[in-house]
């Protein structure tokens, strides 16, 4: 009987810790949902004063740039090489450009790019903005009556949003030209059929637009967790460095559980007429 | 860094990223080959249309001429009715016949179009008459084995 | 005095958590064109006491005047206009690591103002030249030594030229040399610039240079005030001991702690290796 009460006040206190911990989360959620009201109303700054967001372009897309196009190109041969084994299998090698294409413009492309980006460009973002706020940046730029969500915040949020799409672009190209170089050059996949099966299949609307929608959702998505974990972050070294794994690891998950979602809206509804 | 500087790098990105986009739709997608034409839309109804998809597309001697823009089903005739259009360059005969094949075995299925030797061309909102449906594996299966079946029961008899 | 004090603070108390007050009934004015000293023990409050001044927390009682205005009651934008008449030193200088000395200084010029590239240019110089640092104006706050990070801090916090200074702990961390600049420094910008500064420190000697009158802050309460001339006099426990740096007196050096036998005998691991050592021979 003692035992019994015992264990039932153990898994009445783990209920109990279980919720509140729920309700921690649920309360996070909803501050990191005002958090990105507030940053899209004061937008104004970043986008008037469009050189803010410039420079942050800079920092969040150009200097991406190198890791996108090199695991593009990589990502592209690796899908020639494997697809031709399957595809010649069942004499059907020339659908070889159709398959890089589409693995690399509906999935790979937005996915691979959105989880490079995130450690790139996200993690070094979050770790700015919670070292800005460790160092009293963010607090001294308050008591220079500027708003700091304005002035930091929206211009990195604004420049995530504008390079993400333009880098899984950049991916799904170059990813195809490394599908180009494998399958043509090297294998001898007949060129024409190469890439007149792609553009037979591929469509402009359902694939490749698709494609930049995703890479938009996931760009929105990685800044804004990005952002809001640098903002959130205590103002310590450890707060700071379990932010920047926090935002790899939630914007991570989210691109994955995004994209589910998105495929399931966008490729099987259109699809199937 | 100095802000021209960034201002060129960042330039230089957004010219590439939308170069690659622009490369997606002209070379890999097919936006180039089918919002430059003109062209002319022309019915078929079939009994079995198989796996045939919007966008599929119409060749004739094996020269793709067109794509498929909608597919419906006729209430009265229980049949599909197929809408294309094809390429205002490309003429046709009235009596022309459409069938539904695949390229390949397993590959997707298209319209072929076989000209006849009718005079009168084709023309905006035409219907093909004859036409060939598709080709349905399961079916073709099952009358295979019908087929093995009966010749093997025709086979015991005479051998009784 | 006639003129109005450009901060008075009534009976203000405040606490971050209900059951841990950090002040309670706290009252100062300061008069225009002073240097006050707020000075304390380390987490005595006096910090806490700084952003409440600056708008930055909330007094949980009592009425709080800064400039005028009622500051507790204003809201985020009648702070923000607050806050344009006022500049602050951070602890550490807390530059923008990411812009020049040159960008740093001109931040406030350049969000606040519409003032041309070139007015600008002359105006950060004016103001570099005042802490000397016009030669550094192209550097990265990354390459600056501690007390020129603070000077740049010092010219970017009087950019505007703003009418209440505070300085959060201005002396810390800064080798002997760097130390009497900043306090000359501070001196000699509230008075040609007409302003009126708030020292939050516990370095007594510089803190007593440079200021007019300085208020005692001990576990959230006014405890002394009076110029340096008197506080050095006076016979309050806690001042004389702050003042003269003893170690033990009304703060003792003692954390309150349970009795200590009790800690040391009640069955605690070294008692039992006593008593069986003391078994065993």
């Amino acid at each position: 009987m003692v035992e019994r009460s015992g264990v039932l006040a153990g898994l009445l206190q783990g209920l109990e810790r279980l919720g509140r911990g729920a309700g921690a989360k649920i309360w996070r959620l909803g501050f990191a949902a005002r958090f990105f009201a507030y940053m899209l109303l004061h937008s104004g700054t970043a986008l008037r004063r469009f050189h803010l967001t410039i420079r942050e372009i800079y920092f969040a897309g150009v200097l991406s740039m190198v890791i996108i196009l090199v695991s593009g190109l990589f990502v592209g041969m690796v899908l020639a090489l494997q697809g031709y084994e399957t595809l010649q299998r069942y004499g059907s090698s020339e659908a070889l450009g159709v398959l890089v294409a589409l693995s690399l413009v509906r999935e790979l492309g937005p996915v691979i790019a959105g989880l490079l980006f995130a450690s790139r460009a996200g993690s070094a973002i979050t770790a700015e903005i919670g070292l800005m706020k460790a160092t009293e940046q963010i607090a001294a730029m308050e008591m220079m009556a500027v708003d700091p969500i304005a002035r930091v915040v929206a211009p990195r949020f604004w420049a995530g949003v504008i390079s993400m799409p333009l880098l899984a672009g950049l991916f799904s190209a170059m990813g195809i030209f490394g599908g180009y170089l494998v399958g043509v050059k090297l294998i001898g996949v007949e060129e024409g059929a190469f890439w007149s099966q792609m553009q037979a299949s591929v469509d402009v609307r359902e694939d490749i637009l698709n494609g930049v929608i995703k890479s938009l959702v996931f760009g929105v998505a990685v800044t804004w967790i990005a952002v809001f974990e640098g903002y959130d972050a205590p103002p310590t070294a450890e707060g700071v460095s379990g932010a920047t794994t926090r935002t790899v690891v939630t914007s991570s998950l989210a691109i994955l559980a995004l994209d589910f979602v998105l495929t399931a809206l966008m490729f099987t509804g259109g699809n199937g007429k | 860094m100095k802000r021209s500087t960034i201002d060129i790098w960042v330039g230089a990105f957004v010219a590439a990223g939308f170069a690659g986009l622009l490369f997606l739709a002209l070379k890999v997608g097919n936006l180039a080959s089918f919002s430059t034409a003109e062209t002319y839309q022309v019915q078929a109804k079939f009994a079995n249309i198989g796996g045939l998809k919007v966008r599929a597309p119409i060749k004739s001697a094996g020269v793709v001429v067109g794509r498929v823009s909608n597919v419906t089903f006729d209430n009265e005739s229980y049949e599909a009715i197929v809408t294309f259009n094809v390429d205002a360059h490309y003429r046709f005969p009235r009596d022309t016949s459409a069938k539904i094949l695949t390229s390949g075995l397993l590959g997707e299925q298209y319209v072929g179009l076989e000209a006849g030797g009718d005079g009168v061309m084709l023309k905006q909102g035409d219907r093909l008459r004859l036409t060939q449906s598709a080709v349905v594996l399961e079916n073709l299966i099952s009358q295979f084995l019908f087929n093995k079946a009966a010749e093997n029961k025709v086979e015991s008899k005479d051998g009784k | 005095m006639a003129t109005a004090p450009i901060v008075e603070i009534d009976r203000v108390s405040f606490g971050y958590a209900a059951a841990r007050p950090v002040l309670h009934g706290v009252s100062l004015r300061i008069e225009p064109g002073s240097v006050v000293g707020i000075m304390g023990q380390s987490g005595c409050g006096k910090t806490t006491l700084l952003r409440i001044i600056a708008g930055w927390l909330k007094a949980g009682g009592g009425s709080v005047r800064v400039l005028g205005e009622p500051v507790s009651t204003l809201d985020s934008k009648g702070i923000f206009a607050l806050r344009r008449k006022m500049g602050m030193l951070f602890q550490f200088g807390a530059l923008f690591t990411d812009m020049t000395v040159f960008d740093n200084v001109a931040f406030q010029m350049r969000e606040h103002t519409d003032l041309p590239p070139d007015l600008i240019s002359d105006l950060v110089m004016m103001k570099l030249e005042a802490v000397g640092l016009r030669g550094a104006a192209q550097m990265m706050p990354a390459e600056l030594s501690g007390g020129m990070a603070r000077r740049v801090a010092l010219a970017r916090a009087v950019a505007l030229d703003p009418r209440l200074m505070l300085y959060d702990e201005p002396f810390t961390g800064l080798d002997p040399i760097s130390l009497g600049v900043i306090a000359r420094l501070i001196r000699t910008l509230n008075d040609s610039l007409g302003q009126t500064s708030i020292v939050v420190s516990h370095d007594v000697e510089e803190c007593f240079s440079i200021v007019d009158y300085v208020y005692f802050v001990s576990a959230g309460k006014i405890v002394g005030e009076g110029t340096p001339d008197e506080l050095r006099r006076s016979g309050e426990p806690f001042v004389s001991q702050f003042v003269r740096g003893e170690p033990d007196g009304p703060i003792p050096f003692h954390y309150p702690a349970p009795d200590y036998e009790a800690d040391i005998d009640g069955g605690g691991a070294l008692s039992s290796l006593l008593v069986a050592e003391a078994a065993g021979g």
